[in-house]
């Protein structure tokens, strides 16, 4: 029995399958690289989920947590460390293999951490960012932690826009394609549209698979537990404090693998993907999904991204997100897909994912 | 730093401090009554600023303030009216989400009516360059007015709270709102008059600071978590001791950009606001665990 929460992410893989047929058949291929970024996008709508609809905790802070994968990953491998080569660190970092050289546009050679360590390197240091931040704030309630996120995020802003190394407002940009595994890279280039859809979707899969083996085990009914009642949880003996820091730290992390990717699929990144606006997106996003529902989030974060960036909305971008957090809590608390018109569409779904 | 630049410094922390006290004071009064905090807060200030410059065009400035603080106040009936009012099983999560959204769109629609482009209203008394001189320090004649107009807004505040029945209502509300309901009072009702009020002492305030800060659509929500931070200095729902924050917020502010560079301006307040988070959630002057709350 315990299988059949993973039947939908096998339809998944199909309607995924068939989406690139579609598109290659009526020849909108061009829509896979917007798909594609959706698809990064979703990978911190599906932590922010796991965050706010099964631990019930709000965040205002989760595009710093994306902006700090991405901006860890820029950094390190763009970062020119030609001119330190003697250096002791320089010549350590190059025996371990972590260094890369390679050629920049202008034919400059360049020397810089490799992709893979840089992306390990963003995860730690965002999951350590998370515990620092989600120590102390973790333990509000409320208002209080939504202000509290919402400070981090700023804060995250701030540095993104001051600090030199960060790039200030222009952000960093020339950041290499990620070379993954044999031919597969994380690659913007055109030649590279198809793997590259087909990647990020993997990658939405696996945080998806992750996320419904969490919410469907004994931590996922802790973490319902707290969100119904933090005191009946608590007084059963569930470490409602160690639950909540955990899933923080862990959406925060699903939150700066989407950053990372993203940045080295676009090869740039900026503050503009630090604003206070982009986080509150994300949260539309989760409400639109109908909070506690996985599907509802993926299926919202991609198709929402998607028509922001295919610039659907105009300059009405962020009302439109606005809007949709006021309607879906006025109308449809339980989300979009479980407006009872649309119940019947989506009943196999949504209780399959609640196993 | 010699004194007139002492006093120059702390004058202008004062002034930030005071409006700063006020947008708290706009936080408690709803959080009083509802329990909820109104993330468009912010944005009440830049509507009631906008607005009076745009009347200001046609009549004259007091009637301009004077009908942009009324139209403001309807906003923020309506808004409660609309909105706030039909959220089903309303947890606090949920009203925090509406007011966000609301924020959003208010700040959106400023972006479409009012583009980007900062605006202000014209000096109450003299011009930009009429200031007086205390004590060395030299100080726009407006700064004058922020400080006068602040003080009258937190005394008629606690005097209403205190002396009318309407105000004693709101205050029994936010005590305990089923209680208020036994004894007659239309508890409904004194939640779209807090709404209501607190649009409307927001609208005065962005309109006394408009010709010092200029006003841009995007600032409410600078305003807004600098409030936020005030409020829970002083304790939620505190208002006198929001007044004291705010000016402490203030000062603070100003001897970091006379120490400092003023980018780190920006994240004074955050910093205070986690710091504050973490280690005295119910307030700098609360003197129990539980912080009494007075109105």
């Amino acid at each position: 029995m315990r299988l059949r929460i993973y039947y939908p992410v096998i339809a998944a893989a199909l309607l995924i399958v068939v989406l690139h047929l579609a598109l290659a058949a009526t020849g909108k291929t061009f829509y896979m690289t917007q798909i594609t970024m959706s698809a990064y996008y979703a990978l911190v709508v599906i932590g922010l989920c796991l965050l706010m609809g099964y631990a019930g905790q709000i965040s205002l802070g989760h595009a710093g947590f994306f902006a700090a994968g991405g901006y860890t990953v820029a950094v390190l491998t763009t970062c020119n460390l030609n001119g330190l080569r003697q250096t002791p660190l320089v010549e350590w970092l190059s025996r371990l293999g972590v260094l890369v050289s390679w050629r920049d546009l202008y034919g400059n050679e360049v020397l810089s951490v490799s992709p893979w360590p840089a992306f390990i390197a963003a995860i730690l240091l965002t999951a350590l960012i998370a515990l620092a931040i989600g120590l102390p704030v973790i333990r509000l309630k409320g208002h209080y932690l939504a202000m509290a996120t919402l400070g981090f995020g700023l804060i995250i802003y701030r540095l993104a826009l001051g600090a030199k190394v960060l790039g200030q407002a222009d952000g960093i940009s020339g950041v290499p394609a990620f070379h993954l595994l044999g031919e597969l890279q994380i690659n913007g280039r055109t030649p590279f549209r198809i793997q590259n859809y087909y990647i990020a979707w993997s990658a939405v899969l696996v945080a998806m698979v992750l996320a419904l083996n969490l919410v469907n085990s004994r931590v996922g009914r802790a973490l319902r537990s707290i969100h119904q009642s933090e005191e009946a949880a608590h007084s059963l003996g569930i470490d409602t404090y160690r639950y909540k820091l955990a899933t923080f730290i862990l959406s925060a992390v699903l939150a700066a693998a989407g950053g990372a990717m993203l940045t080295h699929y676009n090869g740039s990144i900026g503050p503009s993907e630090v604003t206070v606006m982009k986080s509150v997106r994300y949260l539309a996003i989760v409400a639109v999904g109908g909070m506690a529902n996985l599907w509802g989030a993926m299926i919202m974060g991609i198709l929402l991204n998607f028509l922001s960036l295919r610039g659907v909305f105009g300059s009405f971008d962020d009302a439109v997100f606005g809007a949709i957090l006021i309607g879906i809590m006025l109308f449809a608390p339980q989300g979009l897909l479980r407006v009872p018109k649309l119940q019947v569409l989506t009943s196999l779904l949504s209780r399959r994912s609640h196993g | 730093m010699n004194l007139p630049q002492i006093m120059q410094y702390g004058l202008s922390g004062i002034t930030v401090g005071s409006v700063y006290a006020i947008v708290a004071v706009g936080f408690n009064i709803i959080y009083n009554t509802t329990g909820i905090i109104n993330f468009a807060q912010g944005e009440f200030l830049i509507v009631g600023a906008m607005t009076a410059i745009s009347l200001s065009h046609v009549v004259p400035l007091p009637v301009a303030i004077l009908g942009a603080v009324l139209i403001t106040t309807a906003l923020g009936g309506l808004i409660e009216l609309v909105f706030i009012r039909r959220v089903r099983d309303a947890s606090v999560l949920r009203l925090i989400i509406v007011t966000i959204g609301l924020s959003i769109v208010i700040r959106e629609a400023m972006l479409h009516i009012w583009d980007e482009k900062p605006w202000s209203l014209p000096y109450f008394t003299g011009t930009s360059s009429t200031t007086v001189s205390i004590l060395g320090a030299y100080i726009s004649v407006q700064v004058l007015w922020v400080l006068g107009v602040s003080a009258v807004i937190v005394t008629a505040l606690t005097l209403f709270f205190r002396y009318t029945t309407t105000g004693r209502a709101m205050r029994a509300c936010s005590d305990d709102r089923m209680a208020a309901r036994l004894c007659g009072i239309n508890d409904r009702w004194m939640v779209t008059l807090s709404f209501m009020l607190s649009a409307g002492i927001g609208a005065l305030a962005g309109c006394v600071i408009s010709p010092i800060t200029q006003t841009q659509y995007d600032m409410g929500a600078t305003l807004a978590i600098k409030g936020f931070t005030v409020a829970i200095l002083g304790g939620l729902g505190n208002s006198m001791a929001a007044v004291a924050a705010g000016l402490f917020l203030g000062l603070l502010e100003a001897l970091v950009v006379s120490q400092f560079a003023s980018a780190y301006k920006e994240v004074v307040a955050i910093v205070v606001l986690l710091l504050i988070l973490v280690f005295r959630p119910s307030g700098l002057f609360a003197r129990r665990a539980t912080s009494v709350r007075t109105a």
